[in-house]
């Protein structure tokens, strides 16, 4: 019926190019036209400034174009490289794509948080602008991590040889695997980046804080990441259980449900995390003496907010190993 | 139905081609236009700095714009050069 069948790699390589930058360009841009806005307010508070406030800008944006160029160097690596033949290739090239763009829009848009409460608070604390901007690198650093998780992940995608499998279920948790970390990267880059932003705003308000509150941001952010990391381990055992053939759907659909319980689990959780952890930096901040009450609190609140995605990778692994 | 191989990576490159700009157009529209909404606010607070006000957001448009660009170019790529 279609002749020619072993150019499927090529087109599925064109396919995961351009679903790869076409999500990937989302989150980069977000972010950084977020952080032009809140440099243009800052602007206008502080014109005499106003150099030093855009520089930052460019600085924080750069770090959020970060996940984009990921996602651009996959596209282009997807288009021009050649791959091994087989329908195993073929999906595992549509799943790198994915897995990379996808993975990349929660870290552009969290980037740009903390490079623009930088720019609004060098405004209202001018005499801070170098803490300002090195807690801006640090933040977005952390927040960074989801998109790397996905490159990597895409990476093994694309070379890892995939071809001596059997089609019928592996097909599906090769697919399962992309979207498992792709998705869930999502929700801890824009936690990340909330926390990041709410440390920016506190220091500018509290520039002796900045240890406390940096510290407070860093936890915020570690537990912000964990969805990822469990989206990055139910792709791992996707990718790296070889799956005995089997007939029918039923486990091939399994696989692929697996793949996307847990990526769409991880996203609420991981904003949920950054929403508790940006007003625990805030906090902080402002209110030194309770900092032990409110980190407390606040990884108490984190637990319960991480939940779901505790039920969501429990499902993931359920309809991996049980059925 | 006949389907050549040859035909079929065309059209996956065409389809490439479409979902990279269309998801990638979201991006830039939604920062550039927050950008610029921010920079009538904060005109409106400071009338004086219009002229600083405008450049500054027009750089923070132009690095919005980047990403878009880059769906431009990996689109375009897919539908000529592939």
């Amino acid at each position: 019926m279609i002749n020619g069948i072993e150019l499927l790699v090529d087109g599925a390589s064109y396919l995961g190019a351009g679903l790869c930058i076409g999500f990937g360009a989302i989150g980069a841009a977000v972010g950084e036209g977020y952080a032009a806005g809140r440099a243009n307010q800052a602007a206008s508070r502080l014109p005499e400034r106003s150099g030093e406030i855009i520089k930052n800008m460019l600085i924080g944006q750069a770090v959020a174009e970060s996940a984009g160029i990921f996602a651009l160097v996959i596209a282009m690596l997807l288009m021009f490289m050649s791959f091994p033949e087989g329908a195993m290739s073929a999906v595992s090239l549509i799943a790198a794509g994915l897995c990379m763009g996808l993975g990349a829009i929660g870290s552009g848009i969290g980037s740009g948080f903390p490079a623009g409460a930088a720019c609004e608070g060098m405004a209202r604390q001018p005499s801070v602008m170098g803490q300002l901007t090195t807690n801006m690198l640090i933040g977005s650093a952390v927040c960074q991590t989801p998109a790397i998780f996905a490159m990597v992940v895409s990476f093994m995608l694309m070379f890892i040889q995939f071809g001596d499998r059997a089609v019928n279920p592996n097909v599906a948790a090769i697919m399962g695997a992309g979207l498992s970390t792709g998705l869930a990267a999502i929700g801890s880059g824009l936690g990340g980046g909330m926390a990041a932003g709410g440390s920016c705003q506190a220091i500018a308000r509290q520039p002796l804080a900045f240890s406390r509150v940096t510290t407070t941001m860093l936890v915020g952010q570690a537990v912000s990441q964990t969805p990822a990391i469990f989206g990055l381990l139910i792709s791992f055992v996707l990718m790296f259980k070889i799956f005995p053939p089997s007939a029918g759907i039923i486990t091939a659909t399994a696989l692929l449900s697996a793949g996307l319980c847990m990526g769409l689990g991880g996203i609420g959780p991981g904003l949920g995390n950054g929403l508790a952890a940006v007003d625990a930096v805030i906090w902080v901040g402002r209110n030194e003496e309770a900092a032990g009450s409110l980190t407390r609190t606040m990884l108490v609140g984190q637990a319960v907010s991480q939940s779901t995605a505790i039920y969501a990778m429990v499902v993931s692994l359920v309809l991996i190993f049980v059925i | 139905m006949e389907i050549a191989g040859a035909d079929l990576v065309r059209a996956a490159a065409l389809l490439g081609a479409g979902v990279a700009m269309g998801f990638g157009a979201i991006g830039p529209g939604v920062g550039e236009g927050y950008a610029a909404g921010q920079a009538c606010s904060a005109i409106g607070r400071n009338p004086r700095e219009a002229g600083l006000l405008t450049r500054t957001m027009l750089v923070g448009q132009a690095v919005s714009e980047s990403t878009g660009i880059y769906s431009l170019v990996v689109a375009l790529l897919l539908i000529f050069v592939v």
